[in-house]
């Protein structure tokens, strides 16, 4: 259980949900994805947090703690774009009968 | 050490089959399903890193308020059963999540990474975790801290960074919350013109 495997396990998080956000028809699907993205991106977060040296760490020892703020940040931000994603998908729905992205072409002529 | 290895490997295989099935799995529910392991998960490898405030958090926000407000719109839409189709772009966005796993995986594997002293792990350790735990001076004591450091181990927590380093950036978030769920309830109104909600 080394550094560079958590990194790994979340690059290869990343990926699959950068794949999914890409190549899914469904915007629930999509949805999905982006937070596999979110989820992938904490872990590296935490990790360099709990392995690495940060850079204030002589002045002040607290500092060891900042990946975990920056990953409530992302939580929290995380949670809005859920809110707001969930809130478009019902507006889109009841508009156009269908979650489908490559039906949403209102806005292409 | 052994058990973590073990712990962190199951955690790793049950974070990687549940995230292909995600994106793989034809019917969303199960899909959004399978999200929910991935999110446990992750949790667990949040405890392995020490961090168990954001594993706590984890499970409480994205299992029980993200994971179910996504079921529930998937209940709320039709194609449950074959929602979860690839559309033609699925080639290209594959081969470029390919060349980018391959880009980091290289740069997690190449940087010379500047790694904690190990004589400060233990004592980083005790404030990653404080988050969760009250850190008594016997503790501190079994720890190896000296007691000119305890208050000072004491003293710095999650908490107390979010509210003093970090209080505009805290701040700004909260805000954006509201932002995005006065946001969220506007789009979902009842359209007052059509009379269809």
């Amino acid at each position: 259980m080394s550094f560079e495997a958590f990194l790994i396990v979340a690059a290869i998080m990343f990926c699959i949900g950068l794949y999914g956000a890409l190549a899914r028809r469904n915007v629930l699907a999509v949805l999905m994805s982006i937070e596999l993205m979110f989820n992938g991106v904490n872990i590296t977060l935490v990790a360099m947090a709990k392995y690495l040296a940060p850079a204030g760490l002589q002045n002040d020892i607290s500092t060891v703690l900042t990946g975990q703020v920056f990953a409530v940040f992302i939580i929290t931000v995380a949670a809005a774009e859920i809110a707001l994603g969930l809130g478009i998908v019902f507006a889109m729905y009841r508009t156009n009968e269908t979650v489908d992205l490559s039906e949403a072409t209102q806005l292409r002529h | 050490m052994l058990f973590q290895d073990i712990v962190f490997w199951i955690l790793a295989v049950m974070a990687i089959v549940g995230a292909l099935g995600v994106v793989l799995v034809p019917n969303l529910f199960r899909a959004a399903l399978l999200l929910i392991v991935v999110f446990v998960s992750v949790a667990g490898m949040f405890i392995l890193l020490s961090a168990e405030f954001l594993a706590v958090v984890q499970i409480l926000i994205y299992v029980g308020a993200i994971a179910i407000l996504i079921i529930f719109a998937i209940m709320l839409t039709r194609d449950v059963q074959h929602g979860n189709l690839p559309n033609r772009m699925q080639i290209p966005a594959a081969v470029f999540a390919a060349l980018l796993l391959t880009a980091l995986v290289a740069v997690a594997v190449d940087t010379k990474w500047e790694f904690l002293p190990a004589d400060q792990q233990d004592r980083a350790e005790l404030i990653q975790v404080n988050a969760l735990t009250t850190l008594t001076g016997e503790v501190l004591d079994d720890a190896g801290v000296s007691p000119e450091d305890q208050t000072e181990v004491q003293e710095s927590g999650l908490a107390d960074l979010l509210i003093s380093d970090y209080v505009l950036p805290f701040e700004a978030v909260s805000v954006l919350l509201l932002a995005a769920l006065i946001g969220a309830l506007v789009l979902v109104r009842p359209n007052p013109g059509t009379g269809r909600g």
